[in-house]
């Protein structure tokens, strides 16, 4: 085992989900992901899973809803539009807890927008994006190792919460090839399905897969457990990644593709000029790393934040949150599918230096 | 001109002179431009609204002089509802492929269809998925490897090609539908007329209409050009027969 | 050591294959390497070109400036590319089809008829391989066997005969400059 291989980013994630176990897929064409479901139809079928072409995203959504509810592991993968279409669904799938991982190679919006890389989705996927009270738990990985193992991690924390994962890429992580090492790999013969799952009432009660209830005060107390649950996974699964963070004058909070060039650019300011410059890279959006922000904002050292997003500005609002503004938040976007180089990184991080002094 | 000589090919001026990045060898152009020509010879540049979902033709959004409206995908039948239903007096258009038409857009082509929405569909029917890639789409025939029937389109699994114009003739509210092809002049002028006579019966307020057209896509077949219209020709229109499916009283 | 390349030209003329071929002896050393392709609208005849990394340490920004190395497979790729190549950088251009020169005295340019080259190896379509020979040999990102390597397991379902011409446009490369 334990062999580099050089993997496009979107096969990578389907590869990574097979050796997770998973042996359902289904999907929708969408650019720029179509190498995963193209991965999909070749590999499923080696390994006795199932690929099935959806009629469109909102039924591949609605397929993993039933697969999820019979107890099996199971993703989809698609691309904003995409997404935006498969939201309902999720809300249904949050509403009657069920584990499902959906991945978003995210591109430029809105509408029909554009196939260039964007961090366009923040919003949709961290703050619900669909109907009622629910919450996405969403990763975002910044290399392809990285996206590799967070695939593992997205199903076991779907299992776990009996929640939606999404795994948050973009259009750049999609499309790079780089060398990956698969860990470990799971037989899926060796999953019990859940107690709770529709597996044909044998020895048992009735199961119910469900997100209705005429009840107000039933309702109140399903949104309760659930709201407990998030509450959980708030404590426990807050991930990220601190490159100097806490030394520096200026911290840089960045996450995914945009993360990886403000590291590189980071790199290069500290080693040319030993500049006080540290990066704040979450892993998982949501739960947001909220503890760490006002932790760094309460620090003295810390002068200003900056947040670099492949958007007009969305993760930013919870920079602003979560360090109570103690500290002045800057913030530099690019949309349409353009990615800044690590230059155009640096001249904004000078800038923030010098209002900073 | 030269004095004698009688024009008998002048462009149509109701497509922009933009230069048209389809594949070589795409009839995608080829349906642009008779599209066109019929309008022009109907006179309806003032009255008329195309609207384009998306596929390859997507691009079409700067190749047509009149207004032009671009909808999400497969959503153009309910996006012409409503200009139709707002401004009947518009004559309104929708230019479809078969995986934005016949899969993810089902429900509003049926619908639309099923009430008689007066509008005209021109359905460009390439059997793939042209703008993704090359991905297997409702009207893939049996065996045709793609994207995603790599080992070949199995009916357990993919089902069957849907026959579009077929089970749209079978609603009452449309009042045209008719299925051509574009491998030949002879089939490329049948075309023409088809459109025509769709034109005709939404100028008459008779109801829903629509042309579905055999198309290629070399690219994602994989075939030179030459070789994609014979395909046409030994495969398509064997399992998609041409001819007129519905024609009410009137046209 | 990180040595980078812009690779460009239109579609069909190989330039992914170039970029994708150097990150994968890359990999085959055990070194990390990053490949990362941008279409024009290639499906429909545009431009295509990828940007390529080959590093001994993690690979971080895969959007760059101004590049170590640029190699302009046609005109318009030269047009669009010459002046993004970094003072000292490399700037590989295919002579058969670029009738320019460049006018940068800050860069080295190197003219590579790999069209002719690659027709003497035995096929036109093999000068993108020529084009990675030359690059090989003045930048050594990787041994000439692990390339050959490559090229036998890239090109082994392709046939004997296609892997040859292939070794043979590298080599043509390799021992051109
Ligand atoms: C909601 C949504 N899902 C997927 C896509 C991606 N997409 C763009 S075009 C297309 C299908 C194109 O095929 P077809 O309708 O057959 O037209 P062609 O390109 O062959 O002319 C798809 C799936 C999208 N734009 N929006
Ligand atoms: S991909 Fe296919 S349908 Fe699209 S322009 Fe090219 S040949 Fe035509």
């Amino acid at each position: 085992m334990s062999e580099k291989i050089l993997m496009k980013g979107a096969e990578a994630i389907g590869e990574a989900a097979i050796k997770a176990g998973c042996r359902l897929f289904f999907g929708y064409p969408i650019t720029p992901q179509n190498e995963a479901p193209a991965y999909m139809s070749k590999r499923m079928p080696e390994v006795n899973g199932t690929f099935l072409q959806a009629e469109s995203e909102v039924s591949a959504i609605n397929m993993l809803y039933g697969a999820a509810g019979a107890g099996h592991r199971v993703m989809t993968s698609s691309s904003s539009p995409g997404i935006s279409l498969m939201m309902e669904g999720l809300s249904y799938i949050a509403g009657a807890q069920l584990p499902v991982v959906v991945v978003n190679v995210m591109r430029g919006g809105p509408g029909l927008g554009g196939i260039g890389p964007a961090q366009a989705d923040y919003f949709q996927s961290t703050k619900g994006g669909g109907h009622g009270d629910f919450r996405i738990i969403t990763l975002a990985p910044a290399d392809l190792q990285e996206q590799v193992d967070i695939m593992y991690d997205a199903f076991d924390l779907a299992d776990k919460y009996r929640n939606p994962v999404m795994v948050l890429t973009d259009g750049l992580l999609g499309q790079i090839m780089e060398a990956v090492e698969f860990k470990t790999e799971l037989d899926p013969s060796s999953f019990k399905p859940p107690a709770w799952a529709v597996t044909g009432r044998k020895n048992r009660p009735k199961n119910l897969i469900n997100s209705f209830d005429l009840d107000l005060d039933g309702l109140e107390r399903h949104n309760h457990e659930i709201q407990a649950k998030y509450k959980t996974i708030q404590e426990k699964e807050v991930k990220f990644e601190s490159f100097h963070a806490e030394d520096s004058e200026i911290v840089v909070v960045a996450y995914g593709t945009m993360g990886r060039i403000c590291k590189t650019a980071i790199r290069k300011m500290r080693e040319k000029e030993n500049a006080s410059v540290g990066l704040l890279r979450p892993i998982t959006l949501w739960p947001f790393p909220e503890k760490k922000m006002l932790e760094l904002a309460q620090k003295p050292s810390v002068k200003a934040f900056c947040t670099f997003e492949l958007s007009a500005g969305q993760m930013v609002e919870d920079v602003r949150l979560y360090s109570k503004e103690l500290k002045p938040v800057h913030f530099h976007g690019r949309t349409g599918g353009n990615v800044p180089s690590p230059e155009e990184v640096i001249e904004k991080i000078k800038s923030v230096q010098k209002e900073a002094r | 001109m030269t004095e004698g000589m009688k024009q008998i090919f002048k462009n149509t001026t109701y497509l922009t002179d933009m230069q048209r990045s389809y594949c070589p060898g795409c009839t995608h152009g080829v349906i642009h431009r008779v599209l066109c020509e019929v309008l022009e010879e109907m006179n309806l540049m003032e009255k008329s609204v195309i609207v384009i979902p998306v596929g390859c033709s997507t691009l079409a959004v700067d190749y047509f002089e009149f207004d032009t409206v671009q909808a999400p995908h497969g959503r153009a039948p309910a996006v012409a509802t409503g200009v139709k239903r707002a401004a009947p007096e518009n004559f309104v258009m929708t230019y479809q492929g078969d995986g934005d038409l016949a899969s993810i857009g089902t429900a509003e082509i049926v619908h639309a269809a099923n009430r008689g929405e007066n509008i005209t569909t021109i359905f460009v029917n390439n059997g793939i998925y042209g703008m993704t890639g090359g991905q297997m789409a409702p009207t893939t025939l049996m065996g045709w490897k793609t994207e995603t029937s790599p080992y070949g389109r199995e009916a357990s699994r993919d089902g069957n090609p849907i026959r579009v114009s077929e089970m749209l003739s079978q609603l009452n509210g449309p009042a045209y539908i008719a299925r051509t092809s574009t491998d030949s002049p002879k089939n490329i002028i049948g075309t023409k007329k088809a459109i025509r006579k769709a034109f005709q019966a939404q100028l008459k307020g008779l109801g829903f209409s629509m042309v579905e057209i055999l198309s290629n896509c070399p690219t994602n077949w994989g075939m030179s050009a030459v070789d994609s219209i014979k395909r046409i020709q030994d495969e398509t229109m064997k399992y998609y027969p041409l001819g007129e499916y519905k024609v009410v009283e009137g046209i | 050591m990180e040595i980078e390349l812009l690779a460009a030209g239109f579609g069909g003329q190989g330039v992914m294959v170039i970029g994708q071929f150097m990150a994968a002896a890359s990999v085959k050393e055990n070194k990390y390497a990053l490949f990362y392709p941008s279409y024009g609208p290639a499906m429909r005849g545009g431009t295509a070109n990828c940007t390529v990394v080959s590093s001994d340490e993690p690979i971080g920004s895969p959007i760059f400036t101004a590049h170590q190395n640029v190699m302009a497979l046609n005109l318009p790729s030269f047009d669009k590319f010459e002046s993004t190549v970094q003072p000292n950088g490399k700037l590989f251009i295919n002579s058969s089809l670029i009738d320019k020169k460049s006018d940068r005295k800050d860069i080295e340019c190197i003219y590579v008829p790999s069209n002719e080259m690659a027709i003497e190896a035995g096929s036109n379509l093999a000068a993108n391989i020529v084009m990675l020979g030359v690059f090989l040999k003045l930048t050594q990102f990787a041994k000439k066997e692990t390339m050959e390597q490559v090229i036998q397991e890239k090109f082994g379902r392709k046939g004997e005969k296609i892997v040859s011409i292939n070794l043979k446009a590298l080599d043509a490369g390799y021992n051109f400059v």
